[in-house]
């Protein structure tokens, strides 16, 4: 482990990880709502956004899939010392990480089950810059409708013919997140 | 005009005032100290331990303290703190064969290696009030205690296993879930009902064992062995590579044989109820392991006679004391919202009804 | 000012992370109850731990938080829970809907309209709509995922057939974009049109039984009820005494021996509110 492991995590975390949460409550409970957040330094590739979700959502008994080139010794070290995520498959995560390509196919991931849909992984998925442009959302958390630059439609078109079964997505960019639970219906536009 | 209730900061804080000067009581009387608590009323320290999860003697006849003696407040006080405790890790599994046992019998042998000791009991006392105790500065004489017996003392169930009389019951080494930090989950494994009852009430458990007894889900219970005393608790250490020893608890232990009279997979072979608790608390080690028991019926291919010990979901449920006296005193609180529409209810049903009832006449 | 002997909003981070990630799924699957492992609390069980839990781990320190038990910000368990958060988070707090960012209640919605941005945590009893008409987790947990909520329906044309309505006056049940069937906690069912396309975050905590499910803003909330027997939200046919409000959910209150009775505004702030903006209703006296 080098020493850029041990930097990069929550100052005050307590504090930091309350804000972080609430800016993720309200993306996922607002789809395409954009919203940024700070207080984490992860290692590259990783944004800051993405890094500041895991400080705040992972932890030893969530285990974490890093996909791509995410799946890197730097990456690995500092989660491993920041939150104490067992690595793991796709297939037994609880989150995983990645750009929308590196996370391909999303049918790996846990989708819950049945009587328990809550048993599901969330994505974050790291992407060049979020604006409310592109696919039309609208469902649970948006008044009318809004607009996201999902990476792709059909995979979240079929994510949501699953309903209540299914992954929930944050996109992340910079120090930007947004969020699309399941619930949300996407069309193209 | 009418005003409002108002003032309830005021009211708490005066209620919070007059519960700490009847908790001290006659302030003529001497205080009590926690060492008196702990050295005198060991046995509700045990008890508070054991339900509140958290070993630690101080703690708990402090929590006896302030709760002017009553345990379920002592109980809640205990889990209350053990919330914000961090949790560092996990021990090895205890070594209950290696206990320096006080106390040890067995109901199914008359000897056996390792002896009977009878122990610290209430057993065998005639219950009648002893009115010395009533008068201050008894002196006492030395008991002639043994020294606890530091041979490994083997399990009397483990006199059967060699003969395959009784089920086996191998070791494993699957990680068991942790009640007090996952949502408790049905159907349960035995591990998991196990942590439930060894915190669960007292009473409740002893009067879920009683009604087995009585026939509600009969097992056929003999103590196969109950045995107290201090065990040594060990932690891994990830970076020496071994388990080193932190410390040592004391805890009842109560295995049962039961009848069994075979299955359609299994031939007839005794089986086993198991109780493990903190502290000296064999009363709840023994109905721990006749409600074991009655629940394993649907593992040992048992009927389900619809008792309620065989009835996990209704046994687990309903075991904690604190989630139960928390919602059985919610009642005192305010429902004047939900009372008013009911309220609205019973005279709209009452007038359509005497309404009907005219327009009938 | 904040106790310094408890990490901030009292729960450790494990704990909260948990929380969190349970409020998420709940938000993420509207109406369903996700399990989580409640933890004690420093008040009883059925005394709104959930609702505190949820709290404690939605909690910034820039908050105003607003505690309310039947409408009124001053009876004493929200007395008592106001006071915790403001032990042990060091947050701001009010009595007023409008200010507040966070609001934990028990047994009612305001009768202020919410808007964006804030959030409404409800203490929860019994989460489990049908646990009255199923006692066993095990078999409710089966007809959530088969959505098979006859016996519900049943229960409800049960009621019409006996008394000519459905006779459930709190707790009503609703469905939640026409997927579970969810209990809206104990709130007069009044108040569940509020529930429905509210700009507010909804989340719902039961510490008890280990509970926790959400409405996200803009969620499509229906009272069950039948073509023939539609949902009617009800209240005591009266205006409010005090500020002469026609449009709140009223309290009766017993006012002499002899049978005579007023009925005031159960939300506190909403009556206060109207009788400062000049408002009088009968037995009312000029705001000063
Ligand atoms: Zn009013």
């Amino acid at each position: 482990m080098t020493l850029l492991a041990l930097q990069g995590g929550f100052a005050d975390a307590p504090i930091a990880s309350a804000h972080a949460f609430r800016a993720a409550l309200t993306a996922l409970s607002q789809p395409g709502q954009i919203l940024s957040v700070t207080g984490a330094a992860p290692p590259a590739p990783v944004s800051v956004a993405a890094g500041v979700l895991l400080l705040t959502l992972v932890d030893g008994t969530t285990p974490v899939h890093l996909a791509g080139r995410y799946d890197c010794a730097a990456l690995r070290d500092w989660l491993t010392f920041h939150t104490g995520a067992p690595l793991v498959a796709p297939e037994a995560a609880s989150f995983a990480l990645g750009t929308w390509a590196d996370l391909q196919p999303v049918g790996r991931f846990a989708q819950g089950l049945p009587d328990y849909p809550d048993r599901s992984c969330t994505l974050i998925v790291e992407m060049a810059a979020l604006s409310n442009t592109g696919s039309r959302l609208t469902g649970p958390g948006i008044a009318d409708h809004a607009r996201l630059n999902l990476p792709e439609v059909a995979a979240f078109q079929a994510n949501r013919a699953r309903f209540p079964l299914g992954f929930d997505a944050f996109f992340t960019a910079a120090d930007q997140i947004a969020g699309l639970p399941r619930s949300t219906h996407v069309e193209d536009f | 005009m009418y005003v409002a209730v108002k003032g309830g900061e005021r009211a708490i804080d005066n209620a919070h005032a007059w519960l700490a000067a009847e908790r001290r009581g006659d302030a003529a009387v001497a205080e009590l100290s926690l060492a008196q608590i702990r050295a005198q009323l060991s046995l509700a320290v045990n008890r508070v331990m054991a339900e509140g999860s958290l070993y630690d003697a101080d703690l708990a006849a402090l929590a006896i303290k302030q709760s002017r003696g009553d345990l379920i407040e002592a109980i809640f006080l205990i889990r209350a703190y053990r919330t914000t405790l961090p949790r560092l890790g996990a021990s090895v599994p205890v070594e209950t064969a290696q206990m320096a046992v006080i106390r040890r019998v067995s109901a199914t042998f008359k000897d056996l290696p390792g002896g009977q000791v009878l122990g610290p009991t209430f057993d065998y006392t005639h219950r009648l009030l002893d009115f010395k105790l009533a008068a201050e500065g008894e002196a006492l004489a030395a008991p002639a205690t043994a020294a606890a017996d530091l041979a490994d003392v083997p399990h009397v169930t483990g006199f059967l296993n060699r003969d395959g009389l009784i089920e086996a019951n191998p070791r494993s080494a699957a990680q068991p879930a942790d009640l007090t930090r996952e949502p408790m989950e049905l159907p349960a494994s035995r591990a998991l009902r196990l942590q439930a009852i060894t915190r669960g009430d007292e009473g409740f458990i002893l009067s879920m064992a009683y009604s087995t007894q009585r026939g509600y889900g009969r097992t056929h219970a003999f103590v196969g062995e109950l045995r107290i005393g201090m065990v040594a608790v060990e932690m891994e250490i990830p970076e020496l590579g071994f388990a080193v020893e932190i410390g040592e608890i004391e805890l009842t232990e109560c295995e049962t044989v039961n009848q069994f009279k075979g299955s359609k997979t299994e031939p007839p072979q005794f089986t086993r109820g198991y109780g493990l608790v903190f502290g000296q608390t064999e009363r709840k080690a023994i109905a721990m392991s006749l409600v074991d028991r009655s629940l394993r019926w649907a593992e040992l291919g048992e009927e389900n006679s619809g008792a309620p010990a065989q009835d996990e979901e209704f046994v687990l449920m309903h075991a904690d004391n604190i989630q139960a006296t928390g919602f059985l005193e919610h009642i005192k609180l305010p429902h004047y919202v939900d009372f008013q529409s009911e309220l609205e209810l019973v005279r709209k049903l009452r007038a359509e009804v005497l309404a009907g009832t005219e327009a009938a006449e | 000012m904040t106790d310094q002997a408890y990490n901030f909003a009292y729960l450790d981070e494990q704990t909260k992370r948990m929380i969190r990630r349970a409020i998420l799924k709940g938000v993420a699957v509207p109406g369903y109850q996700v399990p989580f492992a409640s933890r004690e609390m420093p008040m009883p069980y059925g005394w709104g731990t959930g609702g505190v839990q949820v709290t404690a781990a939605c909690l910034v320190p820039e908050d105003r938080l607003k505690v309310i038990d039947q409408g009124a910000d001053d009876t004493t368990n929200a007395v008592s829970i106001r006071k915790f958060f403001q032990r042990v988070a060091g947050v701001a707090v009010t009595e007023a809907t409008q200010e507040a960012t966070l609001i934990q209640t028990r047994h009612r919605i305001p009768d202020t309209s919410l808007s964006a941005g804030q959030i409404l945590v409800y203490q929860v009893p019994i989460p489990e709509p049908l646990r009255f008409l199923e006692p066993r987790e095990s078999e409710t947990r089966k007809m959530h995922e088969l959505e098979d909520y006859g016996l519900m329906h049943v229960k409800l044309y049960e009621d019409i057939a006996r008394h000519g309505q459905i006779a459930t006056s709190y707790a009503y049940p609703v469905k939640v974009e026409d997927r579970y069937v969810m209990d809206p906690s104990p709130i007069p069912k009044f108040d569940n049109p509020k529930l429905s396309n509210s700009p507010a975050l909804q989340l719902f905590g039961a510490g008890r039984e280990q509970r926790i499910y959400a409405l996200p803003p803009f969620t499509h909330v229906v009272s069950l009820d039948f073509d023939d027997h539609p949902f009617v939200p009800s209240k005591a046919d009266h205006a409010c005494d005090l500020c002469d409000a026609s449009d709140s959910y009223l309290d009766e209150v017993i006012i002499d021996d002899q049978g005579g009775r007023m009925f005031v505004c159960s939300d506190t702030d909403y009556c206060g509110g109207r009788r400062a903006a000049g408002h009088v209703g009968r037995l009312g006296e000029e705001a000063i």
